[in-house]
């Protein structure tokens, strides 16, 4: 039987970070994918002849070249990675949009200061504290992690709005937990949206997963796709291999899983001993209009637009019907400063990501979900464009994916984006060898999902190794 | 590896694990913390690449010796001593 000193289930954006940490430091690693592809959350798709990401809106966390501080400079250098590789393009600004307010924001946090000061003139001096008040990364405990972030927003600020207004793009961005935010993922979220700030590459995530998985091979690393894991095989204290859906057996000194929380639990032979933890239960639709324009033609050059269309945000799933319209986010990775030498996207395009409800979208049955995903497209793009000008007769071309496609192409339980509402931050699970990286761990994101897979690999395959 | 060699070695770690700072102005005697921005996940990464390189291990407990270049390469010399420059 073939052994490794790890084994990664999941060719996401963690494990792979977590498999070229290992594999640069000679572990013998391999990363197990039941997918036909990587990416994961954030993977891309060719339809129609023509490329689709998955996910990718933009890349949070943005810093210019030479910066030293801040996740991306740390994960570039964790991944001895330079800033040229991932060729970040900074956005052309956005916006959170609430009936008769709108609050403008761009990467430097001025903007978003001149604009709270114009339109909330009282509270000013309030956002000041806050910025005082927020925690970095590093200083993180578990136990202010979990606190109310509406509540501590609520001893700051006087106007309920306001809180709602920022909250928004927070929540819509990184938040697992139903209709509050725990503090420690509000402090991570406003640092990588309002003080960092947002970019994306020319060439969308296929750029980021590229090298990515080029590194991992090169370091030596070994990648099987279409290799789901069926099994955690254990000896009642620990992990001892893996056995996939075909049979195989694979041993390994340690498992690190990006699989979820929920779905690793159930992967081990002990189930009965896991605790009981909870998938998450927030996912979405996503629908890609195609323009035969560029958006700036239409008078649309806000990167990305956060909207609601009542003074109360409500960040919960759907109570009643398939997705709720009230709230969502419009997309256009064309708004983004690229290089002269880049141009512009060749194709117009808006995103559009409305919060979705799981059970109700795989219960339909398949007419009725070819139906629903038109009828959705269209009360969707409804919905947006009372927060933009309307593009809709401009649109060549369509895709849309459900809650439904996120599970099939992920295997997270209820297709949920964030992953469970209570993180696992040291990773550890009732195993001694058997580690969760990835959403599941705590960040989110992009960023935030190779910046646990690095941390996890530090913490219980590296580090350990030097004692 | 002479203590000088070593103390390249070192640079030539710094520079993979930190390739923003400029190192030219480096002072032995002072602090890596007070001229460079490294953070606990730098200094576990030099650990690392010692390992890797020269398979020399460098327990927790003595992580307090590589707080400068001048008491890592100190800390260094009897474990490195033996190994031939490549
Ligand atoms: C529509 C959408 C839009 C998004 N937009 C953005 C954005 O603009 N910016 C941003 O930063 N983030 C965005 N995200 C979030 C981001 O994509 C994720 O947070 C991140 O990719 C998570 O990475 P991960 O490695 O933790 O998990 P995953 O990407 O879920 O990786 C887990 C992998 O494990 C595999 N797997 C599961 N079970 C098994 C098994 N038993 N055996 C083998 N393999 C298995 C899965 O197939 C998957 O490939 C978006 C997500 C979605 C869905």
């Amino acid at each position: 039987m073939e052994e490794f000193d790890t084994i990664i289930i999941g060719a996401g954006m963690s494990g792979l970070a977590a498999g070229i940490r290992l594999a640069y430091f000679d572990q013998k690693v391999c990363i197990l994918e039941r997918h036909y592809t990587i990416g994961g959350l954030n993977s891309f798709y060719r339809l129609n002849h023509r490329d689709y990401d998955v996910g990718l809106h933009a890349v949070t966390n943005f810093v210019g070249k030479g910066a030293k501080k801040g996740p991306i400079a740390k994960l570039l250098r964790q991944l001895r990675f330079s800033w040229d590789d991932f060729q970040l393009r900074p956005q052309l600004g956005s916006a959170v949009v609430f009936p008769d307010v709108e609050l403008n924001f761009n990467n430097d946090i001025e903007l978003l200061k001149a604009e709270i000061a114009a339109k909330f003139p009282t509270q000013r001096d309030r956002f000041e504290i806050l910025l005082k008040q927020l925690v970095d990364y590093d200083d993180l405990n578990d136990e202010m992690f979990g606190l109310s972030s509406r509540k501590i927003l609520q001893e700051i600020f006087t106007e309920p709005l306001l809180i709602e207004m920022l909250l928004c793009p927070l929540m819509w961005y990184g938040n697992a937990r139903e209709n509050d935010m725990d503090f420690g993922q509000f402090c991570i979220m406003f640092r990588s949206i309002y003080l960092e700030g947002f970019g994306r590459p020319f060439k969308g995530v296929r750029l980021i997963l590229k090298h990515l998985v080029r590194k991992y091979r090169a370091l030596g690393g070994q990648l099987k796709l279409r290799s789901g894991v069926a099994k955690i095989i254990t000896d009642g204290e620990h992990a001892v291999g893996v056995e996939l859906d075909n049979g195989t057996q694979l041993k390994a000194k340690r498992i690190l899983s990006s699989a979820g929380a929920v779905e690793t639990m159930r992967l081990c032979e002990d189930t009965s001993e896991s605790k009981v933890v909870q998938a998450g239960q927030l996912t979405f639709i996503e629908s890609i209009s195609v323009l035969d324009c560029q958006p700036k033609e239409i008078g649309f050059d806000k990167t990305i637009v956060f909207y609601n269309d009542s003074p109360q945000f409500h960040w919960t799933r759907p109570q009643t019907e398939l997705c709720d319209a009230r709230t969502g986010v419009i997309c256009s990775p064309n708004n983004y400063l690229y290089d002269a030498t880049e141009g512009e996207l060749q194709d117009g395009i808006i995103r559009l990501t409305t919060i979705a409800d799981y059970n109700r979208w795989a219960g339909l049955d398949e007419n009725s979900y070819r139906r629903e995903k038109l009828r959705w497209y269209d009360l969707s793009v409804a919905s947006a464009v009372r927060f933009m000008p309307d593009f809709r007769r401009r649109v060549i071309e369509t895709d849309v994916f459900t809650p439904k496609t996120i599970r099939r192409f992920t295997h997270h339980d209820n297709g949920a984006v964030y992953g469970a509402p209570k993180k696992q931050l040291d990773g550890r699970t009732h195993l001694k060898n058997l580690f969760l990286c990835g959403t599941d761990q705590g960040f989110v994101g992009i960023v935030g999902a190779i910046v646990s897979g690095i941390s996890i690999a530090n913490m219980h395959c590296l580090r350990t190794e030097l004692s | 590896m002479t203590p000088a060699q070593i103390r390249d070695e070192i640079l030539d770690i710094l520079s993979k694990v930190a390739p923003d700072e400029d190192l030219s102005g480096l002072e032995d005697a002072k602090n890596f913390r007070e001229q460079l921005e490294l953070d606990s996940m730098d200094f576990l990464d030099i650990v690392l690449e010692l390992k890797r390189r020269h398979r020399v291990i460098i327990p927790e407990e003595d992580y307090g010796n590589l707080a400068s270049m001048a008491s890592t390469v100190s800390y260094l010399e009897p474990k490195m001593r033996d190994i031939v420059k490549s």
